[in-house]
């Protein structure tokens, strides 16, 4: 009989995953919701993890004919103890749980949610869909494009111009003192053998010859044994690593005046999360002011940021203005790269309008790389346009209407897109 | 240990002619000089030298198996194995993303070890070895699935009517191909929605009487085609409106019954007679169907096969061990997985779930053993065929020319009944109490052995529904008609399966639920599905 061993253990994993995408694409709804509690519930620096997903059992369950409670039936257990043919039982509460021949019933496992984890990548998918984002936008966030080799070690294959010789050759020294070493002591045995020889009383010529004859045979096996090797060779490493260039901060300015609502905060959220992750991509080090304002700015962590409310009118400048001076005391431009991220539903105090766009343009933009700005509500107000002149004139300066996720994109399309044609 | 099985096994004309060892002919070879390495890491050495001892005992024993294929598979592989029915080839559907993904959950989080091993009824036999396996499990996984199971797919009746191992792995392959070309022509949606509908009517979609005709990949293909025109045509045929010539043709045909006889198989009879259906709906039911069919035996032989196997591997190793081939260690090992797998809580215990089937399986062959070996008088009552006989012809024949409902009916023994304290509870829900029926006595043993045996039935385990009638002149509705067991109601998930069938059906369809009185106890209906 024919009889094998196959070892099928790097044949590939992941045969199921064709049936994962299926069972994702079926629960798209819930996995959604799940994923938009998830954004709600998460710091902007926690965005890019997995997330558990809790689907009712109800929703999965494959529905098929069966038996249900009631009718008369008779069932054989095991470890009987002290019950005689006749006794009468209480019924168990609940009913019997497994039902004929010893299956457990799906029913008895309870109405649990089903949960299941959500990798990172699966996660960023669905919340990439959410925001509409075009696939090169996608491929920017989801990869890292700049590499630089920097030195590894040595390993022992290589192209020739990392070639090391120092470790090369000292590593053809050391095989050649291990494979010779044999020999030489033989033939050093050899010498002593040939010294006493001839040396020594009577005529040994024979045995002399035989000697000498061994030493030849030695010497030239010595001799045999390669300088260099192929395998003495070993070259220079180098690895690609990639390149987050350098350190960035984020600025993030919300008006949390009274107008702005939970859902429009949310909105807001999503929006500096993307930036945040456009930012991860590109920066090694990033740091995020949080700076909100009403008729006063204040630089806050990111908890009261998102969570808490203010009332009272609002004065936009103010936040321009702390923003500035963070930037100018803390962030030198040689060393960070500045990018503003600013949320508001429109509303300023009218007179402050045009004292935003001055210090936009003159002490802000010429900090900043980029400064988004989106307007979470629909109406125009002077701030908004104020702020359209400046974006005509100014390539670092976007602003955009949003009044739900799939519109956020846009505003950092100039960012994706240079980014996307350098790539 | 619990493992899944695919596949099927087949049918050699040769098989009937093979020869029975006995046995009394057995003679046991010479003692080995010194037993065989136990590290606890395996090596594929090891395992070949292993294998080729348990071989050799095996076939002593003449155990009678397809060829042999062990393969090693990691973990995870062995949770996809999981996630597609134990088959290594599958079409997708997400009800194995969401079986794969709680497997997974599971393994994680520790509640449950994976399977050691799952074996696939194919020609030659598939076993996988998990990689995480020490190698006194691999020894045990050996003998308990490449000789225990495969020898029961080889030689029990039902695998060989039912099942045709040489071209199951072929037919899932044709199936995986024809489902994700029918997901790119008619998308995914479409696709999955009739799959689903399909697989709530799974269990009914078996023939349990007829033998269906086997055939090669090849074969498969070129029927296909005639089989989807032809099938239309009739399908077409049916449901002409234009009257036959004759009035009283006409006349005679209405009051004709469609079907004449009700249908047990419901996926057969909506395969063949569903209206709506395309061809590739059509065949996408009859895949749904075969697969049923493929693993029909093994829902009816679970206490037979896992006995079987687990019988086997305690004999084989045991022997082993005897003639000086293992050591201590090893068998220490193994039998410390041996009799977790073999334990039965008693009811009322944490953790009770009904019988293990292994734990029953094993104890009634090692029962059946020592009946033929060292009868008592009792024995020789009930069992005058077995007792004293040549205990290897026995339980061969036991193992080919039953099932479990007809095995522990034959063979469960009042001796067995006493060990594991069995007895029978009756629950009438017309009663306020349950009441104990019978128990392992002089008086009860029968009854016992009776309800322990009915228990297996699958025809009672699960609800009869058969197709009763459509109404071929009016609304072309469907009723499927269910025959209440001893006034067994269904239970409510029956809303849910319907609609799937009126999908498939393409019209309304009705289910009655019928007593013993033959009165219409419950009715549930589904409108026709829209468009």
């Amino acid at each position: 009989m024919f009889q094998q061993i196959i070892d099928r253990r790097l044949a590939g994993k992941n045969k199921s995953i064709g049936n994962r995408e299926r069972f994702l694409r079926r629960h798209k709804e819930q996995i959604r919701e799940a994923v938009k509690r998830a954004v709600d519930g998460r710091g902007i620096r926690d965005m890019a993890q997995g997330e558990d997903i809790h689907i009712p059992r109800r929703d999965i369950a494959e529905p098929v004919f069966g038996h249900g409670q009631g009718g008369k039936r008779e069932m054989v257990h095991p470890g009987n103890q002290d019950y005689v043919r006749g006794d009468r039982i209480e019924r168990p509460k609940g009913g019997q749980g497994g039902s004929g021949g010893g299956q457990a019933s799906d029913s008895g496992e309870g109405d649990d949610d089903f949960v299941f984890h959500l990798t990172k990548e699966e996660f960023m998918q669905v919340f990439f869909d959410d925001l509409a984002l075009p696939n090169l936008a996608r491929t920017t966030l989801a990869e890292t494009p700049e590499f630089k080799t920097q030195r590894a070690g040595y390993s022992s294959e290589g192209t020739p111009n990392n070639l090391h010789v120092v470790r090369s050759m000292r590593g053809a020294i050391g095989r050649r003192i291990a494979l010779g070493s044999d020999a030489r002591r033989q033939l050093l045995a050899l010498e002593e053998e040939l010294i006493a020889l001839q040396t020594g009383p009577g005529d040994r010529h024979a045995e002399i010859a035989e000697v000498e004859a061994a030493m030849a045979v030695l010497r030239a096996r010595i001799g045999r044994i390669p300088y260099l090797d192929p395998i003495d060779l070993r070259y220079r490493s180098r690895v690609r690593v990639p390149v987050p260039t350098a350190k960035a901060v984020m600025f993030c300015l919300m008006d949390v005046s009274g107008s702005m609502d939970e859902s429009r905060k949310d909105l807001a959220k999503r929006f500096f999360i993307l930036l945040y992750l456009f930012l991860t991509r590109h920066y090694e080090r990033i740091d995020i002011v949080f700076i909100r304002h009403h008729t006063q700015a204040q630089e806050v962590d990111e908890q009261n940021f998102f969570h808490s409310t203010e009332t009272g009118g609002t004065v936009v400048s103010s936040a321009l203005v702390l923003m500035e001076e963070i930037a100018r005391a803390r962030y030198p431009t040689s060393e960070w790269n500045i990018y503003g991220a600013q949320a508001s539903d429109g509303d300023n105090w009218h007179h402050d309008s045009g004292r935003c766009r001055e210090l936009l343009a003159h002490s802000i933009l010429p900090l900043c790389r980029y400064f988004a700005y989106v307007q979470v509500a629909e109406e125009e107000q002077n701030l908004w346009d104020e702020y359209s002149a400046l974006a005509a004139e100014s390539k670092a300066f976007a602003i955009r209407k949003v009044t739900e996720a799939s519109q956020i994109y846009p505003v950092f399309r100039d960012l994706f897109k240079k980014e996307g044609a350098a790539a | 240990m619990s493992e899944k099985q695919g596949g099927t096994a087949g049918f050699d004309a040769l098989d009937a002619l093979r020869r029975t060892a006995r046995a009394a002919d057995i003679r046991p070879p010479a003692r080995a000089a010194e037993p065989l390495p136990s590290p606890s890491d395996w090596s594929f050495e090891l395992i070949e030298r292993y294998h080729d001892r348990i071989k050799a005992t095996a076939e002593r024993f003449g155990l009678d198996t397809y060829p042999n294929q062990l393969e090693i598979i990691t973990a995870e592989q062995m949770m996809d194995a999981y996630a597609s029915v134990g088959m290594p080839v599958n079409y997708r559907h997400w009800s194995y993303g969401k079986e794969f993904i709680s497997t997974e959950k599971n393994y994680r989080r520790g509640h449950m070890g994976l399977a050691y091993e799952i074996v696939i009824n194919s020609n030659p036999c598939i076993s996988y070895l998990m990689e995480e396996n020490t190698m006194g499990m691999q020894a045990l996984v050996i003998a308990h699935a490449a000789y225990g199971h495969n020898s029961f797919f080889k030689g029990n009746y039902l695998f060989r009517m039912w099942t045709d191992a040489s071209s199951i792995i072929d037919y899932l392959v044709y199936a995986k191909n024809y489902v994700a070309d029918c997901e790119e022509r008619h998308g995914l949606e479409a696709v999955e929605l009739l799959l689903d509908s399909c697989h709530a009517l799974m269990n009914h979609g078996v023939d349990r009487y007829r033998r269906p005709s086997r055939k090669s990949l090849a074969q498969e293909l070129a029927d296909r085609k005639d089989r989807e025109a032809y099938a239309q045509r009739q399908v077409n045929d049916m449901w002409r409106t234009l009257p036959p010539k004759a009035e009283k043709a006409a006349e005679e045909s209405q009051s004709r019954r469609f079907p004449e006889e009700p249908q047990e198989n419901l996926l057969y009879f909506i395969e063949k007679n569903a209206p709506l259906l395309e061809p590739w709906q059509r065949e996408v039911v009859r895949i749904v169907r075969k697969v049923a069919q493929y693993f029909y035996p093994q829902r009816q032989t679970q206490v037979m096969n896992e006995g079987w196997a687990t019988f086997w591997h305690h004999h084989l190793l045991n022997t082993m061990y005897d003639d000086g081939y293992l050591s201590d260690g090893i068998m220490i090992e193994w039998l410390k997985s041996h009799t977790n797998v073999v334990y039965q809580p008693r009811v009322g215990d944490r953790g009770y779930s009904g019988i293990n089937p292994y734990a029953l399986g094993f104890a009634m062959y090692t029962d059946i053993k020592r009946m033929c070996e060292h009868p008592t008088d009792e024995d020789r009552h009930w069992f005058p065929d077995i007792a004293g006989r040549d205990w290897l012809e026995t339980i061969d024949h036991a193992m080919r020319n039953f099932k479990d409902e007809s095995f522990i009916g034959q063979y469960l023994s009042p001796n067995l009944m006493r060990e594991f304290r069995l007895f029978a509870i009756v629950d009438d829900d017309k009663e306020s109490e349950l009441e104990v029926s019978a128990i392992h006595d002089e008086q009860g043993y029968r009854r016992v052995r009776e309800a322990l045996s009915h228990q297996y039935d699958l025809g009672s385990r699960e609800p009869n529904i058969q197709v009763w009638n459509v109404n071929l002149r009016g609304d072309r509705s469907l009723t499927l008609r269910h025959t209440q067991h001893n006034d067994r109601p269904l239970h409510e998930g029956a809303q849910e399966v319907l609609k799937h069938v009126a999908r498939l059906w393409g019209f309304g369809v009705q289910l009655e639920s019928v007593n013993n009185a033959g009165d219409v106890t419950k009715r549930w209906s589904v409108p026709a599905p829209p468009g």
